[in-house]
């Protein structure tokens, strides 16, 4: 019989649980490499110049492509130059805003408002995209008449908002307060003293909040449906209905004939938000280094 | 003079967050007072009926209320087994190495893959399976989204907790080696009970997002308008209904859609909230 508290029973236990930790922790490479497999196998052969140059095919070429045995023709510019406007767009809205804000509550950590604040910016964070949808479709699809680009980039910019003020909050906090007492004592303004000394300092933690903060809404779907609703052409207007990569994949997942393009529009969607993560995560790396 | 107007900048902003919030919950009770004052918030929320028939419209959210908790609370129990082993790795046993850095970028690569991704892999790669196994007739369901909602947020669940795992102090776990506990003893006794409310939260935080996720459960999850009665039977969660309905839905319908939003809204808030608030009090 095992004695449940002999030595060798309860090295055999500790051995066990730290093989099985190891094991289950593997595991997890398993769906990262399944996806990025399936969409690079499945949507390589689909990227080539037309697939940057040209706008989304019709149901009918796709299927005539297919029928001869050819790959789809077109390509999705209109939802690559869509995503950069709508994402731009938010980009300038949000970035502002979200440091200024972050200032505000880093400098004040103490007042009753900053830490309301603080908890509504957690409030925005933790709200679902769809709802924030919703919003900017009340708040600018119906007052407007119709579907826009300036609606997805406002529904894009309130969910880059907390992100940004949390990151800009975080690494201000982190920053010496005799950076700040130094900048003043030389006579420097405060908001000289802010703008020239305390941000350049948290120059590295400000971009990663805001590299990671774009790279989260590059994707976004769900807020689009309901804003910039899709458009089959380039769009540079910002009231006009415009097209994202995401919504162009959402587009060709209910069209059977467009398959193939989903993959390579993924493939396209992830390999630019993986560079994103990946900048953002070497540059926090090296600032710790 | 310059200084007032950049901190009147800086409070602007700041008010800014204030707005978009106060404006959020502004639309949401505007738009669905229509909805909630015909049917009555409660009658609203126990109706499974949803019905867009025009002569006889009925609108309940029981049925995505349902869908929603089954999916979420599914996917966290799937998530558990996982999430924390790799909390462990990170935190705890190799904390700090270069192993852990690498897990870690995984983790994060995971977390960064767009929702509508997760929901392409799950159609085209999980869907099949589960329809195989006999689980569901065409693979969709309860079940299929369920999975794919836990990978999702297994990244959320596993860096927060591997954080408060990291933190347990050292001189705790030196008194407990010193008393001859081997490393599994330790990892029980000293470092999951001392931080066993981080690990809480970072599940309650994890499950606030599982409430959330719209374009992967609508993929998978079937959308049907029924009150789901197994896990392999097709539902809707109340994120999959607004984003099917909402495009083609107005007056009534469209109240009902935005009720639905509101009671998200309101659900996820106090789900974070309380997250946040256990959070707050462990450190």
């Amino acid at each position: 019989m095992v004695n449940s508290s002999s030595v060798a029973w309860r090295q055999f236990k500790d051995r066990a649980f730290f093989i099985t930790v190891c094991a289950l922790s593997s595991l997890m490479a398993i769906p990262l490499v399944a996806i990025i497999w399936e969409v690079v196998q499945k949507g390589y052969k689909q990227i080539n110049l037309s697939f940057f140059t040209e706008i989304a095919p019709s149901t009918l070429d796709a299927m005539l492509a297919e029928g001869s045995g050819e790959i789809i023709p077109g390509g999705i510019v209109n939802g690559i130059i869509g995503t950069l406007l709508m994402v731009g767009v938010a980009a300038i809205i949000a970035i502002p805003t979200g440091i200024l804000g972050g200032v505000y509550i880093a400098e004040k950590p103490r007042a009753i408002f900053s830490i309301i604040v603080k908890f509504l910016t957690d409030l925005i964070q933790g709200t679902p995209s769809i709802i924030i949808g919703i919003i900017a479709y009340a708040l600018i699809v119906v007052p407007l008449g119709s579907y826009s680009a300036i609606a997805g980039s406002i529904s894009l910019s309130i969910m880059m908002l907390p992100l940004i003020v949390r990151s800009t909050e975080e690494t201000l906090k982190m920053l010496p307060t005799s950076l700040k007492e130094a900048g003043l004592a030389l006579g420097s303004s405060y908001t000289n003293v802010v703008l020239k000394v305390l941000l350049p300092s948290a120059f590295s933690g400000l971009f990663t909040g805001i590299l990671l903060a774009t790279s989260r809404v590059l994707g976004e779907t769900a807020p689009l449906m309901m804003t910039a609703l899709g458009s089959s052409a380039i769009n540079w207007d910002l009231e006009s209905p415009t097209s994202a990569v995401p919504l162009l994949i959402w587009e060709f997942y209910n069209d059977p004939n467009l398959i193939d393009l989903i993959w390579s529009s993924s493939l396209f969607l992830l390999i630019l938000i993986l560079i994103l993560n990946l900048t953002a995560k070497y540059i926090v790396q090296k600032t710790i280094k | 003079m310059r200084d007032r107007i950049f901190k009147t900048l800086l409070l602007l902003s700041a008010l800014t967050i204030v707005l978009i919030c106060g404006g959020m919950f502004y639309f949401l009770v505007i738009g669905s007072t229509d909805a909630l004052g015909h049917f009555g918030f409660f009658n609203f929320i126990a109706s499974p009926e949803w019905d867009p028939n025009p002569d006889n419209e009925q609108y309940g959210a029981l049925s995505f209320i349902v869908g929603t908790l089954a999916t979420s609370f599914l996917a966290l129990l799937f998530c558990i087994p996982f999430s924390l082993p790799v909390a462990l790795f990170n935190g705890e046993y190799f904390k700090d190495k270069k192993i852990a850095v690498f897990m870690s970028t995984v983790i994060n690569l995971l977390a960064g893959i767009p929702s509508v991704i997760y929901g392409l892999w799950g159609f085209y790669t999980l869907r099949p399976i589960i329809a195989t196994l006999g689980l569901s007739e065409q693979g969709f369901g309860i079940l299929t989204a369920s999975i794919v909602l836990a990978i999702m947020i297994i990244p959320y669940a596993a860096s927060l907790s591997a954080e408060f795992i990291s933190m347990v102090q050292k001189d705790l776990k030196e008194a407990a080696y010193s008393l001859g506990a081997t490393r599994y003893e330790v990892v029980k006794c000293v470092v999951f009970s001392s931080s066993f409310s981080g690990i809480f939260a970072s599940y309650v935080l994890a499950l606030g997002r599982a409430l959330g996720e719209t374009m992967a459960v609508t993929m998978l999850i079937g959308n049907t308008n029924n009150l789901p009665t197994s896990i392999s039977s097709t539902g809707n969660t109340m994120a999959s209904v607004i984003a099917n309905q909402f495009g083609e839905a107005s007056d009534l319908r469209l109240s009902s859609l935005i009720a639905i939003g509101l009671l998200l809204f309101l659900i996820t808030g106090v789900i974070n909230f309380t997250g946040k608030m256990i959070v707050k009090r462990f450190n």
